[in-house]
């Protein structure tokens, strides 16, 4: 086969032969190389991050402006109403928005795209363990995007009972318009993503355990690699429930079974066939999956980040194996902490308790983490480049995410923020302040190895600027409404006399956050000029450690044109006696060296 | 960052943008709010000074020398475990009490049995429908009294509410009164608060229940008892006076 040959580096023994539409399609479409799914799974979740966006800006023009006509597509969308958003519309604006942020891109830009393209160039491998298996992971995320994106077109207008779907309103095809064949699609979406991460995880895992390249020890492993590792092993385990509880809900709404619905149910006027099931059941499922997967939405990120200070601050890792560990530690307490989303479903307030206390642990590795993170840039000679005010923004922000989540966690307080802007902060903090900043930051950092070329680094720093910005000024302020009790997904929330004075509030909100999206043209342009016309970036720009930057940029088929020998850990920076303020992972250890054999 | 929030803040009045009035007799959600938001504030505050301080001195454009080279330190490492750990630990704790009071130590009568509901709240697709047991003290019998959406307390008691739903999950949330409890069909649950000051207060329901969700609204008025009396003696009354069956009503 033949490959993407780079710059001439790759010395792999191709000869460039034209070739044709097959090959072509072979190489390029249905590609089993990493790097190819990597970047289409990149382009893919961009792609939904902007649709997911949009979506958004949906929710806040009716939260600043409700009943208002949202200008040039209201018209558009609901002549009917008179280009209102109407309430069904938006219930199924936030329900799509968080679907589309969490399933198609979120989880698929950490694992699709950054995990596909970097776990081999990271431990030395030419491929993943699976290349078949891989690309099948990429492509059955097409019926995904088919179902999410047709869920807007059937009859209802997009399911629209939430992204956490809770029965019975999700599955009494009464109940509500967007419960009908909407989320029917939802569920089935839902299928094909599980399925996706499912053969993912298999092949992320089976690749580090076996295909790590010689002497590359667990020990000497990159943080990023460690994070799509135990990622893996979330899915791993978590994802089989949630793949079994949405075939549950499925047949509830099919075949009329009824797991997740009592008895006794009278829903406009008529009363329910089905009972025997219990709606808390649906949470306890539908959660044991979806508070890991929170994690497998961060630990990634977490690992990116520490990649990205390490190089920017010319130091190692402070802590490589307590940052192990911590990951560890968020990882096995991820399992035990679901019920702290139930707090005020109806649950048993004993568990409450029990819930209460594991979450409350869980913010111990976060703390040992940002600590270790500012331990690394302690003494450095930091570099302000692009990824690293993006990692920075990361470990700030993630650390006020972090701190709003010990509100939740408290079991009283819970009683009063719980489904108010308060969560709504706390996980914006966490999942766009965190991990958006730092796929943000991977990207401005890995895109020369992905596509040879460097992005412009002053509209970097503006797209930093103007996002980080903006953020603050959407998410920090949701925090203020949600002490006032300020409920999520109502369709106006000013119907009730406490939630008025909170209006101008929210209309600077939206302010903010349409400059927010705005401000992401900064970086769709950067992006695209760059892939085409950005300076060509030699084999290692930043002056890094890891593996991948001793490949070519972009790697050819097969990733390495040597066989990489490991001698070290991965964050050998500003080593005294060493010739150079970098000892990249192969380079072999020197005389007069302090400390040669990797991580402590 | 904090200027601009500080700045963002000052624009509009802030009557409306924190806590709604308290009018329980019970503070300790607020207050263990505010012992949260103490203690994340100082530690918030406190990493971010230490950033900052850190990128302002260890800029690589005018920091001299070589790099501070190290793996890490176990000393530390303990010390940043060990002190959120303690914090933490205490925070779980100090807040059992103000839980177990919350949702597991229900109002008692003096015979020892617990305080019966003073009404039945269910939620429906898009209605607070509630349920007063009448003279005989007795839900579900001839003289029970029907309301939708207005709900009617006496002050300074120990108010105990049965709820419950019968088409999807709502939640029962009055933020003056900082209780929330989703209803869940299939279930009866109790929820208690002592009213401390008159008024009329949003009920609202704060888990998503359909299209009709963000118009789910009730009032639930808290009075003097003689004033409470009176009005359910009205409300009894006008029901009996109605030209509606209670097959109707329902």
């Amino acid at each position: 086969m033949s490959s993407i040959t780079a710059d001439g580096q790759a010395t792999h023994s191709h000869s460039s032969h034209e070739f044709g539409l097959g090959e072509f399609i072979s190489t390029y479409v249905f590609s089993r190389d990493h790097k190819v799914i990597g970047i289409q799974f990149l382009f893919s979740t961009l792609l939904w991050f902007l649709i997911g966006g949009l979506l958004a800006l949906g929710i806040r023009w009716q939260l600043a402006w409700p009943w208002s006509d949202m200008p040039v597509i209201g018209p558009m969308l609901f002549s009917a109403e008179g280009g209102q958003i109407s309430p069904e519309f938006y219930t199924m604006l936030f329900t799509m928005h968080a679907t589309v942020m969490t399933f198609l891109v979120i989880i698929p830009i950490l694992a699709g795209a950054f995990g596909n393209y970097l776990i081999p160039l990271m431990i030395g491998a030419d491929d993943m363990a699976f290349p078949t298996l891989n690309m099948l992971s990429y492509w059955i995320m097409w019926p995904a995007f088919f179902f999410f994106g047709a869920s807007f077109f059937v009859a209802g207008n997009g399911a629209s009972s939430g992204w956490t779907s809770y029965p019975p309103l999700s599955t009494m095809t009464e109940s509500a318009p967007g419960s009908g064949p909407a989320q029917t699609m939802w569920l089935l979406g839902l299928t094909c993503v599980g399925i996706s991460s499912m053969m993912g995880s298999v092949n992320y895992m089976t690749t580090i355990i076996q295909m790590r390249a010689p002497g590359m020890t667990m020990m000497r492993l990159p943080m990023t690699i460690w994070g799509m590792f135990i990622t893996a092993l979330l899915q791993a385990f978590a994802l089989p429930v949630l793949t079994a509880a949405g075939f549950m809900q499925l047949m509830d709404r099919t075949v009329g079974t009824g797991f997740f619905a009592p008895e006794g149910l009278v829903v406009n006027n008529s009363a329910m066939a089905a009972g025997g099931g219990q709606p808390l059941l649906w949470q306890h499922l539908f959660w044991f999956y979806s508070h890991p997967a929170v994690y497998i939405m961060i630990l990634p990120a977490m690992g990116m980040v520490s990649e990205i200070l390490c190089c920017f601050a010319r130091k190692p890792l402070f802590g490589y194996k307590p940052m192990i560990y911590a990951i560890c530690g968020i990882a096995g307490l991820g399992f035990i902490v679901w019920g702290h989303h139930m707090f005020v479903s109806g649950m048993n307030p004993g568990l409450g308790m029990t819930f209460m206390v594991a979450t409350m642990m869980i913010a111990l590795p976060s703390a040992v983490k940002t600590f270790n993170w500012l331990g690394t840039i302690y003494g450095g000679k930091i570099q302000f480049t692009t990824p690293m005010l993006f990692a920075l923004a990361f470990v700030s922000m993630f650390v006020l995410g972090g701190l709003s989540g010990i509100f939740m966690a408290a079991t009283p307080v819970d009683v009063f923020i719980h489904d108010t802007y308060f969560i709504v902060a706390h996980f914006h903090y966490v999942l766009f302040g965190g991990t958006a900043m730092a796929v943000f930051g991977a990207i401005y950092f890995w895109f020369p190895k992905m596509f040879g070329r460097m992005m412009n680094e002053p509209l970097g720093k503006l797209h930093f600027l103007l996002t980080f910005i903006f953020l603050n000024g959407t998410f920090f302020t949701m925090h203020i409404l949600g002490a006032a009790g300020f409920p999520r997904r109502l369709a106006d929330p000013y119907h009730y006399e406490t939630f008025r004075p909170l209006l101008p509030m929210n209309q600077f909100m939206t302010i903010c956050a349409i400059l927010m999206v705005a401000s992401q043209i900064f970086f769709i342009l950067n992006f695209f000029y760059s892939i085409f016309f950005g300076p060509k970036a030699g084999r290692n720009p930043w002056r890094a450690n890891g593996l991948e930057w001793q490949a070519p940029s972009p790697p050819g088929h097969g990733n390495f044109d040597f066989q990489p020998i490991v001698y070290r850990g991965p964050y050998e920076y500003g080593t005294p006696g060493a010739s150079d303020d970098f000892c990249p992972q192969t380079q072999p250890p020197q005389e007069g060296e302090a400390g040669t054999t990797g991580a402590h | 960052m904090a200027i601009f929030i500080w700045s963002a803040m000052g624009w509009y009045p802030l009557e409306g943008h924190w806590f709604p009035e308290r009018v329980v007799a019970n503070s300790s959600i607020d207050h263990l709010f505010y012992v949260i938001l103490a203690l994340t504030g100082i530690v918030f505050v406190g990493t971010g000074l230490l950033m900052f301080w850190f990128l302002w001195k260890y800029d690589g454009k005018h920091h001299e020398g070589p790099v501070f080279y190290s793996h890490g330190s176990h000393y530390l490492e303990v010390l940043w475990s060990v002190i959120p750990a303690i914090l933490l630990l205490f925070l779980a704790i100090y807040q059992m009490d103000a839980w177990a009071g919350a949702r597991m130590r229900r109002p008692m009568l003096e015979n020892g049995q617990p305080k019966p509901p003073i009404a039945r709240v269910t939620g429906r697709q898009f209605e607070w429908k509630i349920q007063y047991p009448g003279a005989d003290q007795k839900l579900d019998t001839a003289d029970d009294i029907y309301l939708v959406n207005e709900l009617h307390v006496p002050r300074d008691e120990e108010i105990v509410l049965e709820i419950t739903a019968e088409d999807v999950l709502h939640s029962f949330f009055l933020p003056n009164f900082r209780e929330k409890q989703d209803v869940v069909p299939g279930m009866k649950q109790y929820v208690w608060f002592k009213p401390v000051k008159d008024g009329k207060f949003d009920i609202v329901c704060a888990e998503l229940c359909g299209w009709g969700h963000y118009k789910m609204k009730g009032q639930i008025t808290v009075e003097s008892r003689s004033d409470y009396d009176a009005w359910l003696k009205k409300a009894y009354d006008d029901q009996e006076l109605s030209e509606f069956t209670l097959a109707e009503a329902e």
